[in-house]
């Protein structure tokens, strides 16, 4: 059974990191970010070359996929997301734009980088062994590098003027608009900045579970399920969420592996039903 | 009078003239070539990408070569070969509507699906519009009468599954056998013949129901409880060339000591960037070609192949054969062009050197396993996974 909680652990603090950058978009702009997945993609290819083809240290290619994503998703803000919510009151029109970026997306990486699975050299080597816990130390590492990430995300938001700022604009648009934030700005760095999250933690796990060019939809709609168990727009929802989802995985598959491939059965029927219960999630509520 | 200027004046006139004709000649015997169409229908995106691109790059790369060298001389006329291609995405109704893409475009001979469900989705399309297509899936329903147009491409997991448990249970001493494999049909088919023939070797099946999602990232929590199982052998049934890696670090890093194979083609590029020196040992059916075995022509298959794409892929030393036997079977009734009521009857006597493999023949087999001749005789590679090479266990073949 610690094999199990050390796995759902494990599993959650990437989850969590996963869902971050996605419920960040959602607040300030009211985007589903389909395209999240596709990110994530691009930022494991960029630590790929960086790293895997052109032996610079991980942490460069950690940072240059941050950079790329956040480069990348103000960019994509700025000349996508922004006029389609200035010139339409749908909501679905955003969504049609993310579906469609995530698409593209695909297909560009597909050309770039080729179809196959790709992976970089482990960051570091050799494994932890115990009576009852085996987990090898990059997962260790990866984990705490994830835990430590959302850690800082939290305190950025919760002090820092920007996220302060990103705060506001989450709780009420136009109160924040009428009290001086800079909405445009501001949407474009928390978007940013979620585009960022999605890069930098496809280039730390692209060192343990690699990278190709078609799991984005996948990934992203894991976080969805994240983000939706733990409350959309909320970021302690999407921690909570990511750890939820990480533990229910590892004990469903340890618990009904006799039953054949249920757990994600069973965990899309809980959810169902909690959904049922508690439509906005764990923490549903504007942010704040 | 002949004056020195005038006569350089006819010279050049002259050259101009020969080298308008030859050039005139050429392009008319380049024009006189036919166009001979071969469709490729399959998964060319996502994660069992590797499989349907090896498979189409390896048809491009043949193609290019033959026209490069005049074409392709098939009764009394010439042919290039141009390859129409459709990626269904992994997807049968796809794969249905590119298989009516060919019929269209009157293509008699399609190379895919690569998938069961895409290989059964396009059946009838290819049964009422006259096309011998050559699948890589297994299903046996495919290849037996009353079926008559799939061609089996490769080597099926339930020919080389006993052929490898067996040399594993004789050499190696394996005695418990563990299979998990992807919730999709064509993996969990496998799986279940493999199972069949772990136990008819007498083998002890301790895990047989294990499976996991085709999108897995992280298969520590998949393998936790499989490994407390400690087999002698793990299977990796229908495994992607994508998920392979992922599994076999995951069981190793679980401490897992035992063997690990699948009997589906692997690419040693991503075993090693995804795995390293933990997929060592690894088991899989190879690409059918060794250094020991292959020809000259097929060294330069690779060189080509390399040149074009940029990085070769080890199943392309399958993937190249369906195109050299549409060819070849063609040369040998011309009749077939166009109608493939002859090609099948070709079929059942054809034989033709093997340019790809040393002391082979380019023959159909598949008299034993599906009660007549619709599969490819391709060389059952069985490797193992070293220091970022595949190296030959042993060679066998399929009657």
């Amino acid at each position: 059974m610690e094999q199990v909680i050390a796995n759902g652990l494990y599993l959650g603090a990437q989850y969590a990191l996963i869902a971050l950058g996605l419920t960040l978009i959602f607040a300030l702009m009211n985007v589903l970010n389909f395209a999240h997945g596709q990110m994530y993609v691009l930022g494991g290819f960029v630590t790929y070359t960086i790293y895997g083809q052109l032996k610079l240290p991980f942490v460069v290619a950690l940072i240059c996929s941050g950079v790329t994503l956040a480069i990348f998703g103000g960019l994509m803000e700025k000349f996508l997301f922004r006029p389609v919510v200035r010139r339409s009151k749908r909501e679905e029109s955003t969504m049609l734009l993310a579906a469609a970026t995530a698409f593209f997306l695909d297909a560009v990486m597909l050309l770039l980088f080729g179809e196959k699975q790709r992976g970089v050299p482990k960051i570091i080597s050799g494994v932890f062994v115990s009576d009852r816990v085996i987990l090898p130390y990059d997962r260790i590492l990866v984990g705490v590098i994830a835990i430590l990430m959302i850690a800082a995300f939290m305190l950025f938001m919760q002090y820092s003027k920007p996220g302060r700022a990103m705060r506001a604009l989450a709780q009420d648009r136009v109160a924040a608009q009428l009290m001086g934030v800079k909405v445009e700005r501001y949407s474009m760095i928390g978007f940013a900045l979620g585009a960022m999250l999605a890069g930098v933690v496809g280039g730390l796990l692209v060192s343990i579970t690699g990278v190709n060019s078609g799991i984005g939809g996948p990934i992203s709609i894991k976080a969805f399920l994240m983000v939706m168990i733990g409350g959309a727009g909320v970021v302690g929802g999407a921690i909570a969420g990511g750890f939820i989802l990480g533990m229910m995985e590892s004990v469903g598959l340890t618990v009904l592996r006799e039953y054949g491939d249920i757990t994600y059965l069973v965990i899309f029927a809980l959810l169902m039903i909690f959904l049922s219960i508690r439509p906005h999630g764990l923490m549903g509520k504007p942010w704040g | 009078m002949i004056n020195r200027r005038s006569t350089l004046k006819s010279l050049a006139l002259g050259a101009v003239s020969f080298l308008a004709i030859a050039a005139g000649g050429a392009f008319s015997a380049q024009a006189e070539n036919k166009e001979l169409k071969i469709g490729f229908v399959g998964v060319t995106s996502g994660p069992a990408a590797a499989w349907g691109t090896s498979n189409v790059r390896s048809m491009q790369t043949r193609a290019d070569w033959l026209n490069e060298a005049g074409g392709v001389k098939i009764g009394e006329d010439t042919y290039n070969i141009t390859i129409v291609t459709f990626d269904d995405q992994k997807d049968p109704k796809r794969a249905i509507a590119g298989m009516e893409k060919m019929a269209q475009e009157g293509i008699h001979y399609v190379v895919g699906p690569n998938v069961d469900d895409g290989a059964a989705a396009v059946r009838p399309v290819a049964e009422s519009k006259g096309i011998i297509y050559f699948p890589y899936a297994f299903p046996k329903a495919l290849y037996t009468p009353p079926a008559s147009n799939a061609v089996l491409g490769m080597v099926a997991n339930y020919q080389s599954g006993p052929a490898i448990y067996k040399y594993l249970k004789e050499n190696k001493g394996v005695k418990k056998v563990a299979f998990i494999a992807a919730n999709e049909s064509d993996p969990l088919s496998q799986r279940d013949s493999g199972v069949a023939a772990a136990k008819e070797l007498g083998l002890e099946v301790v895990a047989e129901k294990d499976t996991y999602q085709n999108d897995t990232r992280d298969f520590t929590p998949v393998l936790t409880p499989i490994v407390q199982l400690k087999p002698d052998l793990l299977v990796l049934s229908g495994v992607a060339p994508a998920n392979a890696p992922l599994l076999i670090r995951a069981a190793r890093e679980l401490g897992y000591e035992g063997l690990i194979s699948a009997e589906t083609a692997q690419d040693a590029t991503v075993l090693q960037e995804g795995a390293g020196e933990l997929a060592n040992g690894f088991i899989s059916v190879g690409g059918a070609s060794t250094p020991e075995i292959r020809t000259p022509v097929m060294e330069e298959f690779i060189d080509r192949y390399t040149k074009k794409f940029g990085e070769y892929n080890d199943e392309s030393n399958t993937k190249v054969y369906a195109l050299e036997y549409i060819i070849e079977t063609l040369k040998a009734n011309p009749k077939a062009i166009d109608n493939v009521d002859e090609f099948k009857k070709t079929m059942d006597t054809f034989s033709a050197p093997n340019p790809y493999a040393k002391d082979s023949t380019l023959k159909f087999v598949g008299a034993t396993s599906f009660g007549q001749k619709r599969q490819l005789s391709v060389p059952m590679v069985v490797t193992e996974f070293k220091d970022g090479a595949f190296q030959t266990l042993f060679v066998g073949e399929v009657d």
